[in-house]
């Protein structure tokens, strides 16, 4: 996704001479390219966060399009005053890109996690969320977020995701896997596991959907309500802490306009900090989040329906 | 009117809506508001009938519990009527006790400190970038350097050579409850902004013909501009005297300083 990301906001540059790249030190050589050709709107920020937040203010003040780039939990809620008061309060257009989002840098420790930046953001007016799941969307949204007047969240993973969606239009929300009865909901790139499950469940004659919720906030409204009615039971999955994060948006929601909240489960990860180290997929394992996992969450709650 | 003259006339002002509306911060207003009357009398070049003019010189009051003195120049300048000051702070006025950008005139939202100079060096940066010739100027508290957020922009506008940016530290010497050396000691204030790599003066605060002078130079680097005021400067029992940080002041208190100001 980070590959994704480089190329796209350099054939992007090109067009549109307002996209200033800030980066917070990292990203050794993967801009190579754009501060090449656009000497004059790259700039390596430094290891301060805050800073770069506030410089993404002046510069989208002035008229440009900035997008600040670093490793998800420093861009997130190590400037989040900044993003409050800087960005979302005069509701300024920067794109802030979260790389290495959820579990992404599982053998880094708590401190590289990023379980909470969703629901985090989610709290400040103006801000618009969006969570790619593969490469091609990282691309696809990237677009969509330099278009928007607001401020942007683009939440992604880090390198060597496989593209599992190849579709050519994208919409707010897209059904990627035809089923029935249970609807899989989800993110990011966990949705490569929620897509896993989803066979294991088809081969165990439990039909379900796959759909991938990639406009976080604000949601296709009109989608998701025909997918109450459409489904029995909706499991939304997300490499996030369950308690605060799209589970909470969308129940919360469905509460307010009068829809059945009570079938909606969620598959995400406990609020508690995670002390033990091995790959992300090792992690997702231990947080329930492996298709296996997911499989057996669900397969459970729908033999519970049957009887 | 001289600059002197008028910010004393400001003075008045800013303690009869104080004691209006029981908005406190007096004495932080008085202290750096001959340094704001300046700017806004022969420094800034701003457009009040078109404040969004993108040729404008960008200010930004980064310490916005000093609002008033910002409101008194901005009313003054006719960015807007001077009748809306005396209902600061009201229900429904637009003038909060701290600058926001929906006001006009004002760049960034400012109170909480620490924010000002990292907008400022992204108007600068963008100031260059698009080859403009504006200047920005920020005007912060010496408690405001207090917070990590200062320092980290003031490696950044030396590493980006911004030398159209300007920081103007209004060091009073005290913060909200009480002396900078007692708190976090700032000194030596001079050689920290140098060290940073900015071009850094030190002038009295209450003198415009120092402050102008430095608007004259050439510069090759960012310029941080130690400007040595006395909070609560101008009324003789508010002079120094931290209580006028929060306190308002009473009708009999206004009269006094009337007569000290020569101004009715």
């Amino acid at each position: 996704m980070r590959n994704a990301f480089a190329e796209e906001v350099f054939n992007l540059a090109k067009k549109d001479k307002d996209i200033v790249l800030l980066s917070g030190d990292i990203g050794n050589r993967l801009f190579d390219n754009f501060r090449k050709k656009f000497t004059n709107r790259f700039f390596n920020c430094g290891i301060a966060e805050a800073n770069m937040t506030g410089v993404a203010s002046g510069l989208a003040a002035t008229g440009f399009k900035p997008i600040t780039y670093t490793i998800a939990p420093f861009n997130t809620i190590r400037c989040l005053e900044q993003i409050k008061l800087d960005i979302c309060y005069p509701n300024l257009p920067v794109v802030i890109v979260g790389t290495g989002s959820g579990l992404s840098y599982a053998t880094l420790g708590s401190t590289h996690h990023s379980l909470e930046d969703i629901s985090i953001l989610k709290s400040l007016p103006n801000i618009e969320i969006l969570c790619p799941s593969d490469p091609l969307e990282v691309k696809k949204l990237l677009k969509t977020a330099i278009k928007s007047k607001n401020p942007v969240y683009l939440r992604i993973g880090k390198k060597r995701e496989k593209i599992f969606n190849n579709r050519k239009k994208f919409g707010k929300l897209d059904l990627i896997k035809k089923g029935q009865i249970n609807c899989l909901l989800s993110i990011g790139p966990i949705l490569e596991n929620v897509f896993l499950a989803s066979k294991k469940l088809d081969k165990s004659s439990i039909s379900n959907s796959v759909y991938d919720l990639r406009h976080i906030r604000p949601f296709d409204e009109k989608k998701v309500k025909e997918i109450f009615k459409k489904y029995k039971k909706i499991f939304i999955i997300e490499e996030h802490y369950k308690n605060v994060g799209v589970f909470n948006s969308i129940l919360h929601w469905s509460n307010s306009i009068g829809l059945d909240g009570r079938k909606l489960y969620s598959i995400g990860v406990d609020n508690k900090f995670i002390k033990f180290t091995g790959e992300q997929e090792l992690a997702r394992r231990k947080v329930g989040l492996d298709p296996e996992s997911i499989y057996r969450f669900v397969k459970k709650i729908d033999d519970k329906s049957r009887i | 009117m001289k600059t002197y003259n008028l910010s004393n006339k400001f003075r008045i002002q800013i303690l009869k809506m104080s004691n209006k509306t029981g908005a406190p911060h007096v004495a932080s207003a008085f202290s750096c508001l001959d340094i704001v009357t300046t700017l806004y009398s022969s420094i800034l070049k701003v457009f009040p009938k078109s404040p969004k003019n993108p040729n404008r010189d960008r200010f930004i009051l980064s310490k916005g519990h000093a609002a008033t003195a910002q409101y008194v120049n901005l009313a003054e300048k006719g960015f807007f009527s001077k009748k809306y000051l005396e209902s600061y702070t009201n229900t429904n006025s637009f003038l909060e006790e701290h600058p926001n950008p929906s006001i006009k005139g004002v760049e960034a939202a400012t109170g909480s400190l620490g924010h000002g100079l990292p907008i400022g060096c992204g108007i600068a940066l963008a100031g260059k970038i698009k080859k403009k010739s504006f200047k920005t100027i920020v005007v912060l508290g010496d408690g405001e350097c207090n917070e990590g957020s200062v320092w980290e922009a003031a490696l950044f506008a030396s590493s980006k050579n911004l030398n159209n940016l300007y920081a103007i530290i209004d060091n009073n010497g005290w913060q909200g409850i009480g002396r900078n050396k007692d708190i976090l000691d700032l000194s030596p204030l001079k050689k920290k902004w140098e060290s940073f790599g900015w071009k850094t003066y030190v002038i009295n605060g209450h003198n415009e013909n120092e402050l102008k002078k430095i608007f004259k130079l050439k510069k090759r680097v960012p310029t941080a501009i130690i400007a040595k005021t006395i909070k609560g400067k101008g009324v003789s029992f508010m002079e120094d005297d931290n209580n006028w940080h929060y306190r308002i002041p009473t009708k009999e208190e206004i009269l006094i300083a009337q007569k000290e100001l020569k101004i009715k």
